[in-house]
Order: structure tokens, then sequence, then C-alpha cells
């Protein structure tokens, strides 16, 4: 059984149907990139999936249990994580702690217990502390565990957003375009670190405009134009479809 | 977050210890008491605007229920004011806990309309009530007695007022540097991250409204005995609105702002007393230049500029 199974998903708004009709299934432990054009509906299918959006019909199975109108924070109690693409960070916060938020679910969230401070709660908090920032370390942002987060450059909040998805624990995560707005040289990083992701044995599901990167990393790849589903299978199949071609680069007149 | 933060609260405990033995006469004294007071209030109330990034324009409000839950229920019906103290609190943590579920699921302009609204009826059922609450004229509040030993003198209730004050700052301290104090930071940076993250986003909002409600309320019973007497401006709009300044001025999401903002709040309408007829001028103007200069508060923009954490 996939991990995931999407069945005729569809969502409208007003007279916009942004995705339509939209199956497909994703296997435990495999990375899966969701690509199409500007506009094609993919992240609006990763708020769909993560809970952001109630769809309009159709079907969300996280383990053959049914998911869809679940709201986000359900969700992640089912080990579904996410980060944005216009990034999500809380400004107000340092950067360790945004990555804190991350483990929000793992931890004791008594409200009299952490005014009275109890030893429970501190040491917990002291755990979880060099537990984050570790993370910090693996997403490649040691230099930063002290900094504020509204200190921190483009690129590093980029990948904040993935250290505090990963301290969820998550067993699905959903990248919305990871390498976005990046010089070469931090893509190049970033599709390093999307690989070790992917190498803990996190199932990644990838949406990403940087074609390299796509190919070099992804399983199995969804092709979506104006919400509709164009093509879905490796790199290779995808890439020879008459369809994506034509939907990609135009066609013949 | 780290120990330094405690520091301030050392700072805070040392000046309320030595602040007794240096005040010239009892009208300072009275003076300190009602900034401690407010500056408790004013703590909640932060947890709930500064930190949560919420607002409420009603907490006068909830003030009131507490001032005349210690006022009626002893005079009227004889409860002991202790009694009478948790009664209000829990009336007023079940009141908002009840209306925050449709309240909170409004934002910006809308939720503050809300609360105003909320503030503004509680306040009108206490001019109206007259057999119970003694109408716009207000009635007297019992004294409270603690085993046996009756608070009278200023100088107890100092000594009752700065322990609750250096007790709430120690946990309000305590609360934001947890995993509910984060989470309430988080929904207020991204609402829709904290989600993600597994934040239950109403059930935060809706908590940290009832806490400070609780808080305010609790401080309207100590008011209420310490003055010996309630009137509806307790609950007053206006009211509301103070508590409010005062979290702006002193800084959003900083503890010390909170005391900062009371203080100067509290002492400022006594300062001003010699501009008699224009000191609401006077008032309004060094509040606008604040606004101005420190958009972000007090003990915020003091921090960043010299450097060290709030």
């Amino acid at each position: 059984m996939a991990l995931l199974e999407v069945k005729q998903l569809s969502i409208q708004f007003g007279g916009v149907k942004a995705v339509q009709n939209v199956s497909f299934n994703i296997e435990a432990g495999i990375v899966y990139a969701v690509i199409g054009p500007n506009g094609a509906g993919k992240t609006t299918l990763f708020n769909l999936i993560t809970g952001v959006y109630t769809p309009t019909s159709g079907e969300i199975k996280l383990d053959g249990k049914s998911i869809q109108g679940k709201a986000p924070n359900e969700l992640a109690r089912r080990g579904v994580a996410r980060t944005f693409q216009n990034l999500q960070i809380c400004m107000n916060m340092s950067a360790l702690e945004n990555v804190m938020v991350g483990a929000h679910l793992r931890l004791d969230r008594n409200p009299l217990k952490a005014a009275l401070r109890l030893p429970s709660i501190t040491r917990r908090d002291a755990e979880l502390r060099s537990e984050s920032a570790e993370l910090m370390h693996f997403v490649g942002l040691e230099a930063y565990i002290d900094a504020r987060a509204d200190s921190m450059p483009y690129g590093a909040l980029k990948r904040l957003e993935i250290a505090r998805a990963l301290a969820l624990k998550p067993r699905i995560i959903f990248l919305d375009e990871p390498a976005a707005g990046l010089n070469p040289k931090e893509t190049i990083e970033v599709d390093a670190l999307v690989r070790k992701v992917a190498d803990s044995g996190v199932t990644v599901v990838l949406v990403e405009h940087d074609m390299k990167m796509v190919m070099n990393l992804s399983d199995r790849i969804l092709v979506l134009d104006y919400g509709r589903k164009l093509a879905e299978g490796t790199g290779e199949e995808v890439r020879k479809n008459p369809d994506v071609i034509a939907a990609y680069l135009g066609t013949h007149a | 977050m780290n120990k330094n933060t405690y520091t301030g609260l050392y700072i805070v405990i040392a000046i309320l210890a030595v602040l007794p033995f240096v005040l010239p006469n009892g009208f300072y004294m009275d003076l300190a008491i009602r900034m401690a007071i407010n500056a408790v209030i004013v703590l909640g109330l932060n947890l709930l605007i500064g930190f949560a990034g919420q607002i409420s324009m009603g907490h006068a409000g909830f003030l009131g229920i507490g001032a005349y839950a210690s006022a009626v229920l002893p005079t009227h019906f004889g409860w002991h004011p202790l009694l009478a103290m948790g009664a209000g609190a829990l009336v007023t943590g079940l009141l908002a806990a009840v209306l925050a579920r449709p309240i909170f699921k409004l934002k910006g302009h809308y939720l503050a309309m809300a609360t105003l609204g909320l503030g503004i009826i509680i306040n009108i059922v206490l001019r109206t009530e007259g057999a119970l609450t003694g109408g716009p004229d207000g009635m007297p509040v019992p004294a409270l007695g603690l085993m046996g030993f009756e608070l009278s003198s200023d100088k107890h209730w100092y000594w009752v007022v700065a322990l609750l004050l250096s007790v709430s700052v120690w946990a309000s301290l305590n609360l934001i540097d947890s995993p509910f104090g984060r989470a309430l930071r988080a929904l207020h940076g991204s609402e829709v991250a904290s989600q993600v993250a597994g934040v239950n986003v109403v059930r935060y909002k809706v908590s940290i409204f009832v806490i400070s409600a609780v808080f305010a309320s609790l401080m309207g019973s100590v008011t209420a005995h310490y003055v010996g007497f309630v009137t509806p401006n307790f609950a007053d709009f206006f009211h509301s609105i103070e508590l409010v300044t005062m979290v702006v001025i002193g800084g959003m999401a900083s503890v010390f702002g909170s005391l900062v903002g009371a203080v100067l709040l509290t002492a400022l309408p006594q300062a001003l007393a010699t501009f008699e007829g224009w000191e609401t001028v006077a008032f309004g103007t060094i509040l606008m230049i604040c606004m101005i200069f420190m958009p972000r508060g007090l003990v915020p923009t003091l921090a960043a500029k010299f450097g060290k954490g709030a």
C-alpha cells in the first residue's frame, strides 16, 4: 500500500478550478517531485494535502486512512511536515527557537507546569535545545545557532524551514520550492540536503522549478498543467512525454 | 531567552524590597501599590497582545468582574473575601473561555471590536444592576482578612502586592520560555507555520485570553479591597484603553516593558497634575512622541540601542 494516496482531488475557488481530478500515489521512502508551469496548481496541491485548504471533492489517504479536511495541526500529529514557498519564519523568535517549535507535539505543553518552571519541563527543553542545534548542523546552519531569525539571510532561512519541519520527526515532508531564489552554489547545497533528508528515511515530496535538481533527485515526477495531471512517471518517462514537451516548450502551429 | 533574562527579575525584586524604605510618605506608597497592581494586569495583557499577537480592548471588563465579585459576594451573601475572589476569577475564566471560541475566529480590527463590545457590555451590566452593585455610584468593599489578620495599612498592602508582582514576573518569564510560550510566539510570528508544526492555534489563543482575563479579574479583586470602594469606572472602556497603552508604551512582547509601561502611565497623571486643565493634552503629547520615536515601545527600543536582551 502506498504511503499517500490521492484520488480525484479537486478544489475550486469561485470559478477557478485550481486543481482538477488529480490522482496519484506516493510510495514510502521515495523522492517525489511535482512540476509544472507557474499557476499549474502545485502549491495548491500541497496546501490541499497538508490541510491548509479543504478540497471541494476527492480523497486523500495517508496509510490508508482518510485525511482530507483535517487541520494542519492534526496532520502534523500523523507525521506530515512541510515548508513554504514564501518563507513562513517566526521573525519574532531566535533561529533555534524556530526549530524548537517544530518539536511542539513531542513536548509537555501544560502552561501551569511551565509557569512554575518544573524540572521536567526545563530538562526536556534543554534536551530539545541540543537536539535542535544538531538539526541546524544537519541542514548546514551551524553558524546561525545563536542568531535571531530576522538577522539571517534568505538562503539560510530556506534551510531553517527545513530544520523546523524535520524537528517534527516527520514520515513525509513537503518541500515547496526549496531552491527558489537561491544562487547556483546554494542550489547545489540544498540538492545535497534534500538527498540527505531522503536517505534518513523520510519520504520527500518536492515542488521545484530547477529541472536539474528535479531530475537529479526524484524517483518519480508528477506534471501538472492548468490544475490537471499531465503526466506521471520516472524522470526519463516524463521527459519523453509529448504532452509535457508541449506544455513546457509549446507546440507547432 | 537566556539566563540573563532572570537578572531582570532579581533587579525588580531588589527595587521592590528597597522601595518602602526610601519612599518619603504615604502618597508615594499608595502610588507604588497602584503601579504594582497595574503592572500585574499589564503583564497578563502583554502575554496576549505582545507575545501571542492578539488584542483585547475589553480587559477592564474582566477587571470589573473581579472587583465586583469581591464587593458584592461578601456584602450581600456573606462570602469570605478570598472565596469571592476565587469565584470572580472562575466566572471570568469561564466567560472568557466561552466567548473566546467565536471571538478568536476574528482577526485584527474585527477582534478589537468584538473585545471592545464585550468590555462595554460588562460595564453596562455593572451600571444597571443597581440593587446588587449600587449602580453608577458604586459600593463599598469589605476589608480583606488573611487568617485572622486584616489587611489595612498601606505597608501590609505593599508587601502583598510586591509579592504578587514578583511571582507574576517570574511566572511570565517561565511561561514565555516554555513549549507553551514558544507556541504562542510562533502563532504570532506565522500562524500557518505554527499550525503545520502542530500548534492548535484556536486553543492557544483561547488559553492565553483566559489566562490574561483571570490575571485581570484577580487584580480587580485586589484593587477593590485595597481601595475599599468599587465603581463601574473600574470596567470602563477608557480603563481598557489605558491598559493597552501601558503594554504598547512599555514594549510589546517585553516582560520588563510591561512593568515600565505600568509604572510610567500610573505616575504620569500625577506628575502632570501641575498642568491642571491641560494635563490630558500633555499626556497625549507624551504618548504620541513615544510612539513616533519608539514604535516598539520603551524597553525593546532601549534594549536594542544598548545591545541587551529585553
